[in-house]
């Protein structure tokens, strides 16, 4: 048959409108499950401990690397103008409210995200969902909204602790390396950094967990519904990069617009 | 006699990648018997998998009436879909076991679920129906550990635990050996005999699936044909079924029905 590129622009657009619609269902859903009972206490726990205890390790890691070359970038840059003593200032600020909330979104969209979603992939595509479904047991409230309730706990926790590490990652290159007066650099960040901007990067890892959860077990759970993701275990695959992709982008762009709107 | 499941006029379709839409399901009528077992035949595409999920209400049909127990399950949602449900057991084709799950878990997990039962409730009922299905020493394996018979009868027990009125087999021996095969049949028939509920079994498992059935059906190109006997099957005119007898039975099949009708002690 003679492919209509007018048909396929609908059908493109008609498949777009359907999988939004369907992923806000399931975000309603998702949270749904938070008043249904009996509630998975112990599961919930089981998340926690998946997701942010289990993110520990790459946080400090990518934190501690971040916090230094911040630290050097903003000697070098700061040096020039003999502005150094602004050092603990560019430093904090800058991974209160942009790097701490984005970077560890990131970490958690590849390390947790990718992994929330080729488990409910797997599940699906071995009918293991459409058992519960068949048990009458609400998927949403067994499967989902767990893992929902542990990224919203864990992701703003694991933020706190990178910007933590972070600074102290920043105070060890400019203060312990480049010679930087220890006073300044932490008068510099007590006095820049505001209640307005700790806010912000709390708000901003809020808004990245949803994003990254709902993305990463949305994909997982449509896995058979997603066009061009193929069938069995290369679907999961697929759907699973998909996802991190997904996430990594929805946390760029929203980035970028909470800043233009709360800054 | 009384209907457990009763299809009208059920329409189901799917769009194609091309565009077209193929029609599973086409104006298909037909009743289920309560207490007997039925089972559903027919090619791949043919929609035996897709009449089974109408059943459970995990899909919709475009039009037309499915009505289990009276209750129309086309028009259920929330707690009246989920008090539907919890009268069907259903044996998936891969068992649909829990991965991260024991195998006393899995089987325990409707009773946790659906039910006020405490612990020690939960561990008496599981373990003696790990018993019954010869499951006993078993319960703290996983599904990775299990043979593909075994992983039958985990889901058969599972599948058991709230006493469905219904019992849906979908594809119930596809992987097993011809000897495993035999022997979870004779499970079904004894399993059957004991709670006596309705089972619907849809099958590739042909002649052999119908030495269990009371009633066939046969599905092909959205239409479908009900034979109140497997015998009744060879004796039809009608040119896709005799094509069908001709294709999944052939000579066997008279074998199979005229001097094996009794493989599982029916």
């Amino acid at each position: 048959m003679k492919s209509n590129p007018i048909a396929n622009l609908g059908n493109t657009g008609l498949y777009i409108l359907s999988d939004l619609g369907k992923m806000t269902l399931f975000l309603f859903q998702a949270f749904r499950g938070i008043f249904r009972s009996p509630f998975r206490f112990k599961e919930l726990l089981r998340q926690i401990n998946f997701i942010g205890v289990g993110s520990l390790a790459v946080i400090f890691f990518t934190a501690a690397s971040t916090g230094m070359v911040l630290g050097l970038q903003g000697y070098y840059s700061l040096n020039k103008f003999g502005a150094e003593g602004m050092l603990g200032s560019a430093v904090s600020l800058t991974l209160i409210m942009e790097l701490g909330p984005v970077l560890t979104a990131l970490m958690v969209a590849g390390r947790a995200g990718s992994a929330m979603c080729a488990e409910l992939g797997i599940m699906r595509i071995s009918e293991q969902i459409d058992a519960l479904d068949c048990m009458a047991v609400d998927p949403f409230r067994y499967l989902i909204t767990p893992k929902f309730l542990a990224a919203l706990i864990s992701v703003p926790l694991l933020t706190v602790i990178f910007d933590v590490v972070g600074i102290a990652g920043g105070y060890v290159a400019g203060v312990s390396l480049m010679d930087v007066n220890p006073g300044s650099y932490m008068e510099g960040m007590r006095s820049s950094v505001t209640n307005h901007d700790i806010q912000l990067g709390i708000i901003k890892s809020f808004v990245f967990a949803l994003l990254v959860v709902w993305i990463s077990t949305g994909r997982g759970y449509f896995v058979r519904e997603i066009r061009g993701a193929g069938f069995g275990a290369e679907s999961v695959s697929r759907v699973t990069t998909q996802a991190v992709v997904l996430s990594s982008i929805s946390v760029l762009i929203f980035d970028y617009l909470l800043t233009a709107v709360f800054l | 006699m009384t209907s457990a499941i009763e299809f009208t006029d059920v329409i189901k379709s799917f769009a194609k990648k091309d565009g077209t839409v193929q029609t599973v399901l086409d104006r298909v009528s037909f009743s289920i018997p309560a207490g007997k077992t039925t089972v559903i035949a027919g090619g791949s595409g043919s929609g035996k998998s897709v009449t089974l999920k109408i059943v459970l209400g995990l899909m919709k049909a475009e039009s037309g009436k499915v009505l289990v127990q009276g209750n129309d399950v086309t028009r259920a949602r929330g707690a009246a879909l989920e008090d539907l449900r919890t009268r069907f057991g259903v044996l998936f084709q891969g068992s649909a076991l829990f991965d991260s799950l024991t195998v006393f878990e899995n089987v325990a997990l409707p009773l946790r679920e659906r039910t006020k039962k405490t612990e020690e409730e939960i561990s008496s009922r599981v373990h003696a129906a790990l018993s019954q299905f010869e499951l006993s020493g078993h319960e703290e394996k996983y599904p990775a550990q299990l043979s593909g018979g075994m992983k039958k009868r985990v889901g058969l027990a599972r599948a058991m635990q709230l006493k469905p009125a219904i019992m849906l087999f979908d594809e119930p021996t596809t992987g097993l050996d011809p000897v495993m095969t035999r022997e979870i049949y004779q499970l079904f028939a004894k399993t059957q005999a004991e709670f006596g509920f309705t089972s619907v079994i849809v099958s590739h498992d042909i002649p052999k699936i119908f030495n269990l059935a009371d009633r066939v059906i046969i599905l092909d190109s959205g239409k479908m044909d009900v034979f109140n006997s497997p015998e009744e099957i060879q004796w039809s005119e009608k040119p896709h079924i005799r094509q069908f007898v001709k294709m999944t039975m052939g000579d066997i099949y008279q074998s199979h029905l005229v001097e094996n009708r009794n493989p599982v002690g029916r």
